[in-house]
């Protein structure tokens, strides 16, 4: 699914391009050139440097420091928020996060290497179908998802180690610029689910 | 949408004798009207439950005691899906039409197995599928119209599967979607909505059948000024849930509907206090104007999660030493119900436990409002255990009423308990909204079975035969005027045949996968049929899983749709 949501969003910004040109060369259409960038920045997934924000609650829209990820604690809901100008990404769904703090022995090699001081993040999206994983089992440090009992270990790539969940959430690694939480590469994995379908081998008509 | 009919017909006219291909492409479509919608032949099966009863019954005795021995696979055909196959094959003369998981609609040659077209539902790539899976389509003039998991009504051709309409009836993103078989009935599609657990605030919706525009929406939760919003305290009607998730039943005469609803949210009662109508009763909406014309509630203030949105049984019971037109329900909180049905509305006659249920302490033998142990009733903060489990001693799984035995079959489990904790919720659209966690799930110490079929004579009140199961049971069933109960629901993937009057093993068969689909029989050519899909997932993998835990086994259950139809070896 992710790789079909970033050609679309590749496909977007190519037709925002040549509108752009055409807009442009005629010097008339700056406002509705800002319009959409505001849309389409909002529903592309996390960038490089993007920084994290609170998805819900009080906090909503403010951003997330390392001091607000209690280790071992249940996961905070996020979104990436482009920084300059300050737009949240919080245009989709799919661009949802979920971030924990876990103590260093908990880390494999490949998520230590993703992690900003212990704090992960993930898409918050399951691979099984498409549920907001919120649930945390605080005991074993393990991200559940409520609808059908997934379990991913966020130590270890986010791997399902329970349920139904066919791959691993994606990862998204981070890193800390100033002591701040900062995003350091796009998604590895794919983002959300696809149906079994060996039906589909021919695109539909 | 891929239309394989042409391809096929194209290879077949090629490899095989021109008479073939005519045979196979000459096979008409017969209109689906009221009267035969009230009034079905005996060969077909054209809706949910085949009657408006919601009887789960077939009229066809060739294939009976005598000779089940004898019914052996004469086709089958992948679905090319996973997850919970739940959908009946519907049949209209030589027609079939089966939904599956994430929403394809597939139409084939009854009798041969021949794929005649497939719609395929493009699902938006954000939403939240909480339950993948669909229970079938409903008939009606000459087209198929079938509900989807992106909370829309999608009306077919019948015979080409090209798209006739397509509506939406809710925002997927607020947390609704759908997973019934809708019901046709004079003119009207009508179907109800998912997402108890996310929120929502359920309805029933009427659809005209040509055009797709609303001629009537009724929600299962009043609003201010209606009679019954003041059991809600504050705003907490506006997401209360009250889900209707499983096929209405239809009394023509009356000209009411009757749907089942499901449990409030969040789901432990101290976060709403009050009965919350209409969650976890039957409503009787009016066919013609979606008026609220009756109803019971089984249980007031959930906290158990136990929707009561089965169908409801329209059958004649006995009282007061007269036969009245009744309503029975297996309901999930582990009680058998019968209520009389008028046109002034719903009345309580008698209830009684099905399975071992901790909850209840009285029911009041003239309304049959139940009172509870307390104690058994979680709340935010306070845990407690109860019996039955969380998915109670029947969930959705249709139960049958075969009219010559009297009997009603019941496809239940038991020795289930649940230990369960409420705790502080947000509420955010679209997201779960349960307000709990499962702390165990409990096996009762000692228990020798979990699944069950049940056969209870409603004219004694007595159950008459048990069939017990190690695994859980999350079978629907069908029974037949040919003596027999079919259903699969467990674990070890098999499909069964049961003497309806005895409840004797007559007759089984393994499968791909665990079967939760609803079996249907119909008539094509003289040939009787028995159909039904084997796909395991959704609840009964949950259920599964949750069993496994407990007693730290692993069960397996290989998953993948197929479509099984059986005659009798010739």
């Amino acid at each position: 699914m992710a790789e079909r949501r970033e050609t679309a969003v590749a496909h977007r910004n190519t037709q925002r391009r040549r509108v752009l040109k055409a807009c442009c060369g005629l010097a008339l259409c700056a406002p509705a050139a800002a319009r959409g960038d505001e849309t389409e920045d909002a529903a592309a997934p996390p960038q490089p440097g993007d920084a994290l924000v609170f998805a819900y609650g009080d906090r909503a829209g403010q951003v997330i420091a390392p001091a607000d990820v209690a280790l071992g604690a249940k996961q905070i809901l996020a979104y990436p928020m482009q920084r300059e100008p300050r737009r949240v990404r919080d245009g989709t769904r799919l661009n949802q996060l979920i971030v924990v703090r876990l103590p260093p022995e908990k880390l494999g090699d490949d998520t230590r290497a993703r992690a900003a001081d212990g704090v992960v993040a993930y898409s918050g999206v399951c691979t099984h179908t498409g549920c907001d994983v919120t649930d945390w089992y605080g005991d074993v440090l393990r991200f559940k998802c409520p609808c059908h009992e997934s379990e991913f270990d966020p130590g270890d790539g986010a791997r399902v180690v329970g349920g139904p969940a066919p791959l691993p959430l994606a990862a998204l690694p981070l890193k800390l610029v100033d002591g701040a939480l900062v995003v350091a590469g796009s998604f590895e994995g794919r983002v959300g689910f696809q149906a079994l379908d060996p039906f589909s081998a021919a695109p539909p008509q | 949408m891929i239309r394989h009919y042409a391809r096929a017909a194209a290879a077949v006219c090629i490899s095989l004798a021109a008479l073939t291909c005519a045979a196979q492409t000459e096979r008409g479509y017969s209109a689906v009207t009221d009267a035969r919608l009230e009034s079905p032949e005996p060969r077909n099966w054209l809706m949910f439950l085949r009657e408006y009863n919601s009887w789960s019954y077939s009229p066809l005795r060739d294939i009976n005691t005598r000779n089940v021995e004898d019914l052996v696979p004469v086709w089958t055909m992948s679905t090319g899906t996973a997850e919970g196959h739940q959908a009946p094959p519907i049949v209209n003369d030589g027609i079939m039409f089966v939904t599956t998981p994430f929403n394809q609609v597939i139409a084939i040659d009854a009798a041969t197995g021949d794929l005649l077209w497939r719609y395929r539902h493009q699902m938006p790539a954000d939403i939240r599928m909480g339950h993948p899976t669909n229970r079938g389509v409903a008939l009606y003039g000459d087209k198929v119209y079938t509900a989807t998991s992106d909370a829309r009504v999608v009306a077919l051709d019948a015979k080409t599967g090209a798209v006739v309409w397509n509506k939406a009836v809710e925002s997927y993103n607020t947390g609704y979607y759908m997973t019934i078989a809708p019901l046709a009935a004079r003119g009207k599609i009508m179907v109800g909505v998912s997402g108890g657990e996310r929120g929502i605030r359920g309805f029933v919706v009427a659809l005209d059948a040509n055009t797709g525009e609303q001629v009537w929406k009724s929600y299962t939760i009043p609003a201010p000024g209606e009679p019954g919003n003041d059991t809600w305290p504050g705003e907490s009607w506006r997401t209360g849930g009250a889900p209707v998730w499983v096929t209405g039943s239809y009394d023509p005469q009356l000209g009411m509907t009757f749907w089942g609803t499901g449990n409030p949210g969040p789901w432990t009662g101290d976060t709403r206090p009050g009965d919350n109508l209409y969650t976890n009763s039957v409503v009787a909406f009016d066919v013609d104007t979606g008026a609220l014309k009756g109803y019971h509630q089984y249980h007031w203030n959930d906290s158990w999660d136990w929707d009561e949105v089965a169908s409801p049984l329209l059958i004649d019971l006995p009282r007061d030493g007269r036969n009245v037109p009744g309503i029975v329900h297996v309901g999930r909180n582990g009680y058998l119900w019968e209520l009389e049905r008028k046109a002034t509305g719903i009345s309580f006659i008698r209830a009684w436990p099905y399975v071992k249920q901790n909850v209840f302490t009285r029911l009041d033998p003239v309304t049959g409002r139940p009172e509870y142990d307390m104690d058994k009733k979680p709340a935010v903060g306070k845990a407690a255990i109860y019996c039955p489990s969380l998915w109670g001693g029947k969930d959705w799984p249709p139960a049958a009423y075969n009219p010559n035995t009297g009997y009603l079959y019941i496809p239940a489990n038991e020795n289930l308990c649940q230990h369960l904790i409420g705790e502080p919720v947000e509420y955010r659209p679209g997201q779960q909204f349960t307000g709990a966690q499962t702390l165990d799930f409990i096996v009762a110490e000692g228990a020798t079975h979990i699944g069950e079929v049940q056969a209870w004579n409603l004219r004694t009140g007595e159950r008459v035969w048990t069939h017990e199961f190690a695994s859980p049971n999350w079978g629907p069933l069908m029974t037949t005027a040919g003596g027999l109960v079919f259903g699969g629901g467990t674990n070890d993937r098999y499909f069964r045949a049961f003497d309806a009057a005895t409840g004797e093993l007559l007759w089984q068969h393994r499968t791909n996968s665990g079967i939760t689909g609803v079996p249907s029989s119909f008539e094509v050519d003289g040939v009787q049929y028995i159909a039904v899909q084997s796909g395991w997932g959704v609840d009964a993998q949950g259920m599964t899983g949750r069993i496994d835990r407990a007693r730290g086994t692993e069960t397996i259950v290989p998953q993948g749709g197929v479509v099984w139809v059986f005659a009798l070896k010739r």
